[in-house]
């Protein structure tokens, strides 16, 4: 029978996805771990904090910007949240070269769906998608070279800001309020635990998020503060219904600045 | 074994480029013009679900006519090539160039190679980007010509009327309503009839947008800009 031609069109739903355009057509661009080495070097760079936090109008996502690599600074100025589409972004911690490698990945996945297809994903297919990335990437993590983003997003269907967080092998786990990742992120949870409170507006989440991340900073070695000799300071994106927005680094600045006054001034922090 | 009927090469292109042409005659037209900020895509286009403009990559559009399932698996190979090039290289490195230069050679290839052309147009248009880069606009035929056009295109059942009319009405840096206007004119040039929100499909590459250029024009907007909002 040659009915094989046309029936292979209804099996092309894989066709709206990038990552599987790689794996058939270019396998040797796919973000693939090399399986000669069997222990991966200790000092590779590694992206530390990063958070995000639910409010009124939807998340915050921030990350301080330093790459550690043992006890070394590898960059004191990478980016650690990225755009993923017009309403979700995501927040890389681990090793920093394969993460922003699943970064670009996974954005350039979202985009084609949305071109292809003249639609996006659902918030929970983008979530999923991302599962299954981080899965791919579980023989590297074995050897040590772990990815665990966070990944958070409006819901247009809900009306919500929304937030996932993952394992190294790909689980995917829904938090309600707020999450963090890295080596900073008990510091920083413990923070946001005392901080968050329900129905925040924009200005209070951006407070919380950076005491939060000040903190992780004064108790994690990997996590950069606030640098105020180089302007150095660490990157906040707002996710709402309008999209995905940044915010000014004079405002980030200010309320670092205050945060920091706040503490000189009641001999906080020990 | 009977012998297959000869057929002179020259009478079969003919045939095919007729063919071709025939298919591509039934179809509505689309035109496009530069505008102010950009480039304006214009299609007369009753389905709202069924796309004939979309979006290739940040600078690139696309935009066809003809067979429609036809040029969609040009389209969506477009989207694939542009996405792997720009993963690969950086997303500067994928030029609508490179693309029209593909479709050029594929349309050449089926149009030679296979019993049936495909009875399509496309067009790839590139928007400059803001300090005074340069628009760029390729159409390309049925059988893989391919030429790069100025200031306007058209293609499909009326295409060189369109292009009359706008060879004598296109003028330079118009703005978005006024160039919306007169794509919209000249797309009835041959009909007798006016075309509403609800006949077209719009788009714009607006070089003033961040990264990806390319905008969908939804139906309230259009028919604002057409001046015909209630």
């Amino acid at each position: 029978m040659n009915d094989g031609r046309w029936q292979d069109v209804f099996r092309s739903y894989v066709d709206s996805s990038f990552m599987e355009l790689l794996r058939r057509d270019t396998p040797h661009l796919m973000p693939a771990p090399s399986t000669s080495a069997s222990v991966a070097p200790a000092d590779v760079p590694h992206g530390t904090t990063v958070i995000a936090v639910r409010y009124r109008d939807g998340v915050i996502m921030a990350g301080d910007r330093q790459a550690t690599a043992g006890y070394q600074i590898a960059s004191r100025r990478i980016e650690k949240i990225f755009k993923s589409d017009d309403l979700s972004g995501v927040g890389i911690a681990g090793a920093a070269g394969p993460a922003m490698e699943m970064a670009k990945l996974f954005q350039t996945e979202l985009e084609h769906y949305e071109k292809v297809e003249g639609d996006n994903l659902s918030l929970e297919g983008k979530a999923n998608k991302l599962g299954q990335m981080i899965r791919m990437n579980l023989q590297a993590a074995m050897m040590g070279l772990a990815v665990v983003p966070i990944f958070a997003g409006f819901d247009e269907k809900s009306g919500l800001g929304r937030l996932f967080k993952y394992d190294i092998t790909g689980g995917r786990y829904e938090e309600t309020n707020y999450d963090a990742q890295g080596s900073g992120s008990k510091d920083a949870r413990d923070s946001l635990k005392k901080l968050w409170k329900k129905d925040m507006g924009r200005d209070d989440a951006l407070q919380v998020a950076l005491q939060a991340l000040i903190d992780a900073a004064d108790e994690d070695v990997g996590t950069g503060g606030p640098d105020f000799v180089r302007g150095i300071y660490p990157t906040v994106k707002t996710i709402t219904r309008s999209g995905f927005g940044d915010v000014a680094e004079d405002e980030i600045r200010r309320v670092c600045e205050q945060i920091l006054d706040d503490r000189k001034r009641n001999g906080n922090g020990g | 074994m009977p012998l297959p009927y000869y057929v002179s090469p020259e009478q079969m292109m003919k045939d095919k480029a007729e063919y071709a042409r025939k298919g591509i005659a039934r179809g509505r037209s689309i035109v496009t013009l530069e505008f102010r900020d950009g480039i304006l895509l214009v299609a007369e286009n009753p389905s709202t679900l069924l796309h004939k403009i979309s979006e290739i990559y940040d600078r690139i559009a696309f935009a066809g006519v003809g067979k429609y399932n036809e040029f969609e698996n040009l389209r969506i190979a477009g989207i694939r090539h542009a996405d792997v090039k720009g993963y690969s290289y950086s997303r500067g490195d994928v030029t609508a160039k490179a693309l029209a230069n593909a479709y050029s050679q594929a349309l050449g290839n089926i149009f030679t190679q296979d019993i049936k052309p495909f009875e399509v147009e496309v067009l790839v248009a590139e928007v400059g980007d803001a300090n005074g880069g340069r628009n760029e606009i390729y159409h390309i035929l049925y059988d893989g010509t391919i030429e790069d056009e100025r200031n306007y295109a058209a293609m499909g059942g009326q295409a060189d009327e369109i292009r009359r009319f706008l060879k004598d009405h296109f003028r330079e840096a118009l703005a978005l309503d006024e160039s919306l206007q007169l794509g919209v004119r000249s797309l009835t040039v041959t009909q007798n009839k006016t075309l509403t929100e609800r006949d077209l499909e719009v788009a714009v590459l607006d070089r003033t947008k961040e990264r990806r250029k390319f905008r969908r024009i939804p139906p309230e907007a259009l028919s604002q800009l057409l001046g015909t909002a209630r």
